[in-house]
């Protein structure tokens, strides 16, 4: 008999006994479902700290220059906390020497930082991010302006209140209403609206477009840092590669601008990505080496169940087999038959795990932060250890089934 | 004068039943030939269910010879064996044996599936056979959707559908009433008419009346062999 035609019957028998078979599959549907949601979910993280919250914060090939880290993962011990407040600070000088020394072709723009609120006759934003920036800042954050424009090379050279705004902002403080050309107060100096950047959205429930930047020389500069500093000199190349030139070059620079001395380490910070995805990695590697733990304690468990409720259908069957075997069937057919019938079993528990899984996924991606993607690797490693969950228990039940006595099975009542 | 189709020689069979030995066949001798109807008679423990069985190749004999078309088939291995089910022998038990879940056309494929006939021909087949027992319009019923005299037939369908040498009935007429008794006999003897071999297990004289061939057994050996004038 064909595999194919084998597979239908097994589902026939199956479909004709949904409420034993719903029941011999829990543990392998159990296993598969936290596997695929698990997966799914990791995967999803991944995908989402490389793009978007990567991309988003800190940019593509992109560094910084700063006295410190930007942003912190796991613990960092008091000592070196202590260490980096007694950090000079990035000063525009620091910033234009690194810019105009790096042979390497970049962007590069200065940013600065702080939170503000943000007055428009009468209605007023709070906590809003207003960031200092040089001209270029917005082709090196790729972001695209969708009304208006970015502030020129002139405005942010003479330090001209103008602003360019987030989406969302835009919309809090203007509604429907054209922001082109309004007049805000950011901390009381009045800015004139040049630009919307088109939305961003949200980093884990944050909103990426509530800020308005506006050029590091204009007003802003009073209380986003100190006189004379930089928060940091952002640094973007085209490839990985270039950006890890650039590195060096800006490395030496600040160095020798600082003269530190070989043995001297940096007193001064070059932020990547990096730190933060090395980071995640840790705590997704931890996540996923916990799964075939789990897992296979469910696929065993599921297996367990299967191969005795296929003993029970091979006691109940008996006369079947019998009839099967008076008609010429071999052990090895009747072996088969049992064999696809438990692989097709567990395959089917396997495969509502896994759309359950991918439901699951869903919905906690729907009604939390947490992101989902389907790694596809997942959903083969469910199919096949469902199939192998189903072959290695049906073996026992199959080689009874197959080694009935026709004559004692064929007369069973 | 050709080959016989069965052929036995001193055929034996022993079960071990706990410290006893039960000794069924103790030396049976037979010759059949083709196109024969013989009847299988004898009180119950007289051997004959094991003789069908041994016949049948669903038993294989403690000792003794038996050739089947002139194939030695007491030697064969379990595989073989199954194959000589499939291709040489029809069996019609008291019981019906169809798989009540299957209906009649999937019961009458079955055989067709173990010797790996393709579907279409499978099918083709099928419908044949039950046309062939006047089941043409009942091909898609179960078994339960069937009565007796139905369900015998398609058993009877399943057993033709591979045109083997033998029919082996066992008790064919046990589960159903007088009438339809008479319409599966009926069927037996057009299957004969059309060359068919055909042996019947029965206790019934009066099914065994309609037999050319009376084998009596009796404490596992031939106590009578007689062939009947009038058929």
């Amino acid at each position: 008999m064909p595999v194919f035609e084998a597979v239908r019957l097994a589902l026939q028998v199956i479909w004709n006994q949904k409420m034993k078979s719903a029941f011999s599959v829990v543990g392998v549907f159990i296993g598969v479902t936290f596997l695929i949601a698990v997966v799914t979910i990791v995967e999803g993280m991944n995908n989402y700290m490389e793009d978007t919250f990567a991309g988003a914060l800190l940019g593509v090939n992109t560094f910084g220059v700063r006295y410190r880290p930007s942003v912190n993962v796991g613990d960092t011990p008091r000592e070196v906390w202590r260490s980096w407040r007694r950090r000079p600070r990035i000063t525009f000088e620091d910033a234009e020497a690194v810019a105009a020394g790096l042979s390497v072709p970049v962007i590069t723009a200065v940013e600065s930082e702080s939170n503000a609120s943000v007055d428009y006759e009468g209605t007023t934003a709070n906590n809003v991010r207003i960031i200092g920036a040089s001209d270029s800042y917005f082709a090196l954050k790729g972001w695209n302006i969708q009304e208006g424009r970015p502030f020129t090379e002139q405005e942010a050279s003479f330090g001209t209140p103008v602003a360019v705004i987030g989406s969302e902002l835009a919309e809090v403080l203007f509604g429907n209403s054209d922001p082109l050309g309004r007049t805000v107060r950011i901390r009381n100096f009045p800015y004139r609206v040049v630009g919307v950047v088109e939305k961003q959205g949200n980093v884990f429930g944050f909103s990426l477009d509530n800020f308005a930047v506006a050029p590091a020389l204009s007003p802003v500069k009073r209380f986003v840092n100190p006189p004379r500093i930089v928060d940091a000199l952002l640094v973007k190349a085209e490839t990985d590669l270039l950006m890890r030139a650039a590195m060096a070059e800006a490395e030496a620079i600040m160095r020798r601008r600082r003269q530190l001395r070989p043995a001297t380490d940096n007193n001064f910070e070059l932020e990547t990505s990096d730190g933060v995805l090395d980071f995640w990695s840790k705590i997704s590697g931890v996540l996923l080496a916990a799964i075939p733990g789990l897992v296979s304690i469910s696929l065993v468990v599921g297996g367990i169940v299967i191969m005795n409720i296929m003993l029970m259908s091979v006691s109940e069957r008996t006369r079947e087999i019998g009839i099967r075997k008076s008609l010429g069937a071999r052990q090895r057919d009747i072996m088969r038959q049992f064999l696809v019938e438990s692989a097709t079993l567990s395959t089917v528990g396997a495969g509502l795990g896994i759309a359950t899984g991918l439901g699951m996924a869903k919905l906690v991606a729907e009604l939390s932060f947490l992101p989902a993607s389907v790694a596809g690797w997942s959903i083969g490693a469910a199919v096949v250890l469902g199939m192998g969950v189903g072959i290695t228990a049906g073996i026992l039940p199959a080689r009874k089934a197959s080694r009935l006595d026709p004559v004692e099975a064929i007369s069973q009542e | 004068m050709s080959a016989p189709v069965i052929k036995v020689r001193d055929l034996r069979r022993e079960y071990a039943m706990g410290a006893e030995t039960i000794r069924a066949l103790r030396g049976v001798d037979l010759d059949i030939m083709v196109n024969e109807y013989v009847a299988i008679m004898g009180p119950s423990g007289s051997g004959k269910s094991t003789l069908m069985n041994t016949i049948g190749c669903l038993d294989t004999p403690t000792s003794g010879e038996y050739w089947l078309n002139s194939q030695e088939v007491s030697t064969l291995g379990d595989d073989e064996l199954a194959r000589v089910r499939n291709r040489e022998i029809g069996f019609v038990f008291q019981t019906f044996n169809l798989l009540p879940r299957a209906t009649a056309l999937h019961n009458v494929e079955l055989p067709l599936i173990y010797s790996g006939e393709k579907k279409s021909e499978r099918k083709r087949r099928a419908e044949e056979a039950l046309e062939l027992v006047g089941l043409g319009d009942r091909m898609d019923h179960r078994p339960n959707e069937l009565s007796g005299g139905q369900r015998q037939r398609v058993a009877v369908a399943r057993a033709l559908i591979n045109k083997p040498s033998i029919i082996l009935a066992d008790e064919p007429t046990g589960n159903l009433d007088s009438r339809t008794s008479e319409d599966i006999i009926g069927l037996f003897a057009e299957l004969h008419d059309k060359g068919q071999t055909i042996i019947v297990v029965t206790h019934e004289p009066d099914i065994a009346a309609h037999a050319h061939r009376e084998i009596t057994l009796k404490d596992g050996t031939v106590f009578s062999d007689s062939l009947r004038q009038a058929a």
